[in-house]
């Protein structure tokens, strides 16, 4: 695509990133310390999956929030507190899923648009213009779903859409066109707590899963098996100890062959002409499944058959989908005793519920395993959990009164950090998704190294600066430390400051001298409480007074920065 | 006498030479130390910030002798016995604390420099914000968010912190000893330094103190998550290579923290660290009881602290001249105020406003700079020390004569403020060589001085708004004196005592970002 790399001139803060050419294979503090093996000598949760009635305090309530949502606000925990852990659960998976309105032009003013889309109006169903509008209207729909993230309501739903993209990915950067891309981003959404067999066959006819994985161009005669082999192999069946075979690819493709995406109706369709009607034989491992070629627009049905004969497999299927969900929300690290217990009775709730999707998760998220004190904090946080979460945590928001443009830049921003720090969203490196989830036996660690780590904590510094990042003149994405203080429960408390913050921001709890120190940095250096108190009520009192609120803004700053920093931030 | 002369005198000679006045401006070595290190970012000084936290009583500190029974009458239940007070060679009025021996003994051999009653207009008297008006180096009711080294290092390595290390410059951009960076380091972009509590362990540079992991999976990644910060901490590699090559030569007082501090600073300069500035902190200055033992006010916790002080300082400066390294150093002391004229009823004192600054190094002016500070007769609880020198005027005498910043950096780093450099160290005046800058504005001083009912004042401007603002010793406003834009060039205003008490006043001029002061006594 030839409007990759242009115009990244325009300007460095909407400057797209091509992936990293980042290493880390060559890291060599990365390959000294990351796990050599699975971490088997650690001490494992042996809880199962009956429903958990243990302790419900602001230990489990963060937990809950944190996996399942992007970071966690004080707020958050305080909408759950009063229900059951059942019922909190429910409320996370059966919340009205919001349904924003479409992405803007916000880019008018970089590059105007060709097609009569003005400024502030959607353009997802305007024609395609030419290469270097549709990149930022790509930069456009990132930002849109940066912003989805961050202002999310109390919901598992922009989790789960994560999730899918990763492991059901199509790379914004090759597939290219934005409206269609918007269109996936909308089956994702739609699908993300549906059912898992729905989607999957919704997905194959997406307009830019097509032309992701080419089933565009995979016609009679000239069958391309791009998408045939992934569906299988990472979508649905996986790579078993009993595997489908090559043969099992050739005749996929021809089932898939005549589906096409049209660029001006911005439609997918079946096309009789280019269709493969012989029938097509499966290997052993389908059962010697005979999918009956059909001609015509009847040649369109194929594709369920196909769907039918997947998940007729259907162990290996929910098997498959039931590890995703476990390494993407509990840990990497499925031992025999994981095996069996849960992912075993996740895949059965699965299938017993005809691939709905929901029951299965309600399962594992109301278990004595999800909230064993063993399961708690040791999750690396993703990029986009690093970034996204803490902005939510920090109480930060990007004003909407800024305007559109600076707007989607400040998501942008956000969208900018998490892909410097490794993850950019909508664009994982393969049709794999980000190797954290599926590189033995690093996983999560992949996150971190010694490129990503120190990025990690520049950019929280920086954020927490008073300046934080330029997005414009009249713009800057940052951290206000006030804002943060103020939804704590007793701010002029400085026990309670430091105490919250470790609670909420960090991963696991700290030491009761640790404590102290990050107290003993609100105070000075002195050891009487009455020194922050004064200070903070002083502030309280005369809030406009740029003096007071200097003096708690500084040490909030010092203090948050330095802890911030610690390890335990990067943990959920 | 030529400059080069100069150069050649002794140190014995030059601290002779020191006592008679200002005559020390005459030594011409600022300019032989930028030789010395002309190819580095900064001109390869290195400063010691010495924080006494808390708030230290200047009083029982710098001891004025010509004051005593000033002091007899406001702390007689603190009061250090005058045959106790050690007394350094050529200054009659001036004595040290008897715990103070290690630098009685500094001053006595040229290393010492004391600067009277610093502080600023307006004192403030809460820990916290005085802490940042030292911090930030802004005026009382001004609030700035970055601090004066964060400052000066942003001039000097342009886009810090985010852009270094650098080829050009692989070492810490300012370091302070400790578990966590003050705000003085704060620049523009953020925290212009880092933390060092211990050359042994490495864990601290990036996280302070750690708890140990536990045996779950949380622990195995929180595990592997400080490891990898451990080691790709960009300046752990640079400080492990400056601690493994140094060495410390004088041996340092135990159970002191202080010492243990700066004996790490040593140990890295040594090592051939260029780190140009570093922080270090004594807390416990907040003497509000208990400050002295009651059977002997010269032994007790601020006794204590005195003896920490001196003797770290002393070790520390041995050290350097045995290392070869105490013409590359200077350190200063500073807290955020002095402490109140008048003791409290539990032997203590409480917060007060100016104090006492040492400077210490080889390339200080050993001099006692200022009178010693004016006491009422009887002090009351609401008097304090009054302000002899603007601490802004000790930060642009470093900026100016130890880092050898430009003006106009040095006025950036100050927030815009025009502050007069003291004579804190032997600098080349050098008549010949380089003309002192022209300012292009001025305030002269006051005709006639002192005064009773009237006196003139002259000032040049440059054009534009001028003000000109009367503060007490306490330094706080008592009057406008003059405002008016102006064209540019010379004025003459009248001012009237009206009902100015007697007693001793300060004129400060602020013409655009600049400002100069002046004082003035009414009879």
């Amino acid at each position: 695509m030839g409007d990759y790399n242009k115009h990244d001139q325009h300007t460095r803060d909407t400057k797209e990133l091509v992936n990293t050419s980042y290493d880390i294979n060559n890291d060599e503090i990365f390959k000294k310390y990351a796990n050599k093996s699975l971490p088997l000598n650690t001490k494992k949760t042996r809880a199962g999956l009956s429903v958990y009635t243990g302790a419900w305090t602001v230990k489990q309530q963060k937990h809950l929030i944190r996996r399942l949502m992007f970071g966690v606000k004080r707020s958050d925990v305080a909408a759950i507190a009063g229900l059951t852990p059942s019922q909190a659960v429910d409320a996370l998976l059966n919340n009205p899923i919001p349904n924003p309105a479409p992405p803007v032009n916000y880019y008018e003013n970089i590059y105007a648009d060709i097609t009569n889309v003005g400024y502030g109006q959607p353009w997802v169903n305007a024609a395609y213009g030419d290469g270097t509008q549709n990149y930022y209207r790509r930069l456009s729909l990132k930002s849109w779903w940066m912003k989805n993230i961050v202002t999310q309501n109390m919901s598992i739903h922009e989790k789960m859409v994560l999730f899918l993209s990763n492991h059901y990915p199509v790379e914004f950067s090759v597939a290219s066109d934005a409206r269609f891309l918007y269109k996936y981003m909308n089956l994702l959404r739609t699908h993300a707590l549906g059912n898992l067999k729905t989607f999957i066959t919704e997905l194959s006819k997406d307009g830019s899963m097509l032309r992701y994985l080419n089933g565009h161009f995979n016609v009679k005669n000239s069958p391309d098996e791009n998408y045939a082999r992934e569906v299988q192999e990472l979508f649905t069946v996986g790579k078993g100890t009993v595997q489908f075979s090559e043969l099992d690819v050739q005749e996929a493709a021809k089932v898939l062959t005549g589906w096409r995406y049209d660029t001006l109706s911005l439609t997918t369709s079946f096309d009789p002409t280019r269709h493969e009607t012989m029938n097509k034989q499966f290997s052993g491992y389908y059962n010697n499944t005979i999918i009956n070629g059909q001609t015509g627009v009847a040649g369109a049905n194929e594709i369920n058959d196909l769907m039918d004969m997947l998940f007729s497999k259907d162990q290996d299927v929910a098997k498959y989908f039931a590890r995703k969900v476990y390494r993407f929300f509990i840990y990497y690290d499925i031992d025999t005793n994981i095996e069996n217990t849960i992912i075993n009775g996740l895949a059965q709730t699965l299938i017993n519920n005809n691939w709905e999707i929901k029951p299965m998760l309600a399962q594992l998220f109301k278990s004595d395993h999800f909230f064993e004190p063993n399961t708690m904090d040791c999750i690396i946080r993703t990029p986009i959990d690093f970034y996204a979460g803490s902005f939510r945590s920090m109480e930060a928001s990007v004003d909407p009164a800024i305007g559109i443009e600076d707007e989607y830049k400040s998501y942008y921003r956000i969208v900018r950090n998490a892909a410097l720090a490794g993850q950019n969203i909508g664009d994982p490196p393969s049709v794999s998704g980000w190797p954290a989830y599926y590189q033995t036996p690093h996983y999560h660690q992949m996150w971190i190294n010694s490129d990503t780590l120190p990025k990690r904590m520049k950019a929280t510094d920086k954020l927490l600066n008073t300046n934080g990042y330029y997005v414009s003149a009249n713009a800057r994405l940052k951290h206000d430390v006030l804002v943060y203080a103020q939804s704590l429960s007793n701010p002029s408390d400085p026990d309670v400051v430091v105490n919250e913050a470790v609670e909420y921001l960090l991963g696991v709890d700290l030491s009761q001298s640790l404590k102290d120190y990050y107290k003993s940095i609100l105070l000075g250096g002195q050891t009487s409480n009455i020194y922050w108190t004064n200070a903070w009520n002083d502030y309280i009192n005369a809030p406009t007074n740029t003096t007071f609120a200097g003096t708690v803004r500084t040490r909030l700053n010092t203090m948050l920065t330095e802890m911030l920093r610690m390890a335990e931030h990067h943990l959920s | 006498m030529k400059r080069r002369d100069f150069i050649k005198m002794t140190a014995t000679a030059s601290a002779a030479l020191s006592l008679n006045g200002l005559t020390v401006n005459a030594f011409g070595e600022g300019k032989f130390l930028s030789a010395l290190a002309k190819n580095r970012a900064t001109n390869g000084n290195i400063l010691v910030l010495i924080q006494l936290s808390g708030g230290n009583d200047g009083l029982n500190t710098i001891i004025n002798l010509d004051r005593y029974s000033e002091l007899a009458a406001a702390r007689s239940n603190i009061l250090i016995p005058q045959a106790n007070v050690l007394g350094l060679t050529g200054q009659p009025n001036t004595g040290l604390h008897p715990s103070m021996t290690g630098m009685r003994d500094m001053f006595n051999n040229g290393l010492l420099n004391i600067v009277q009653g610093v502080g600023y207009p307006n004192p403030n008297f809460s820990h916290f914000r005085s802490n940042d008006i030292w911090s930030s180096a802004s005026d009382s009711n001004v609030y700035e968010a970055t601090g004066w080294i964060g400052r000066m290092i942003d001039k000097e390595f342009p886009g810090a912190p985010q852009a270094y290390p650098d080829a050009n410059f692989l070492d810490p951009l300012a370091i302070q000893i400790g578990t966590s960076v003050g705000p003085m380091l704060s620049g523009v972009n953020g925290l212009n330094g880092l933390a060092l509590s211990s050359i042994s362990s490495f864990y601290n540079i990036v996280t302070g103190q750690v708890d140990p992991a536990p045996n779950t999976p949380a622990g195995n990644e929180l595990t592997f998550i400080r490891f990898i910060a451990q080691q790709t901490q960009a300046y752990t590699q640079v400080i492990q290579n400056a601690a493994n090559l140094g060495s410390n030569a004088a041996t340092y007082p135990t159970g002191n923290s202080l010492a243990d501090q700066l004996k790490i600073v040593a140990k890295l300069i040594s090592g051939g660290l260029k780190t140009p500035v570093y922080v270090v902190r004594q807390g416990g200055y907040d003497t509000h009881d208990n400050q002295v033992d009651l059977s002997n006010t010269s032994f007790g916790r601020h006794a204590v602290l005195m003896s920490e002080l001196s003797e770290a300082i002393s070790a520390f400066q041995t050290d350097l001249q045995m290392l070869g390294k105490d013409d590359i150093v200077a350190g200063a002391t500073f807290s955020e105020f002095g402490r109140r004229i008048k003791s409290n009823a539990s032997s203590g004192t409480d917060h007060g406003s100016s104090a006492p600054m040492m400077v210490f190094g080889k390339h200080v002016n050993p001099a006692v700079l200022g009178t010693s500070p004016v006491l009422p007769a009887v002090a009351t609880t609401s008097d304090n020390v009054p302000m002899q020198h603007d601490f802004r005027n000790v930060y642009a005498s470093i900026l100016r004569d130890w880092f050898e910043m430009s003006v106009s950096d040095t006025e950036d780093v100050l927030n815009g403020g025009s502050f007069q450099t003291l004579p804190i160290f032997k600098q080349a005046v050098d008549t010949v060589d380089t003309p002192s800058p022209i300012n292009t504005i001025g305030l002269e001083q006051n005709f006639p001085n002192p005064f009773i009912e009237h006196t003139t004042i002259r000032f040049r401007s440059t054009g534009g708004d001028v003000q000109i603002n009367l503060y007490d010793q306490m330094g706080r406003k008592v009057r406008k004196i003059y405002e008016n834009d102006v064209p540019a060039g010379t004025r003459d205003i009248n001012v009237d005592r009206g009902n100015l008490g007697a007693g001793i006043y300060y004129y400060e001029m602020i013409h655009g970002n600049q400002k100069l002061t002046k004082k003035m006594i009414v009879q």
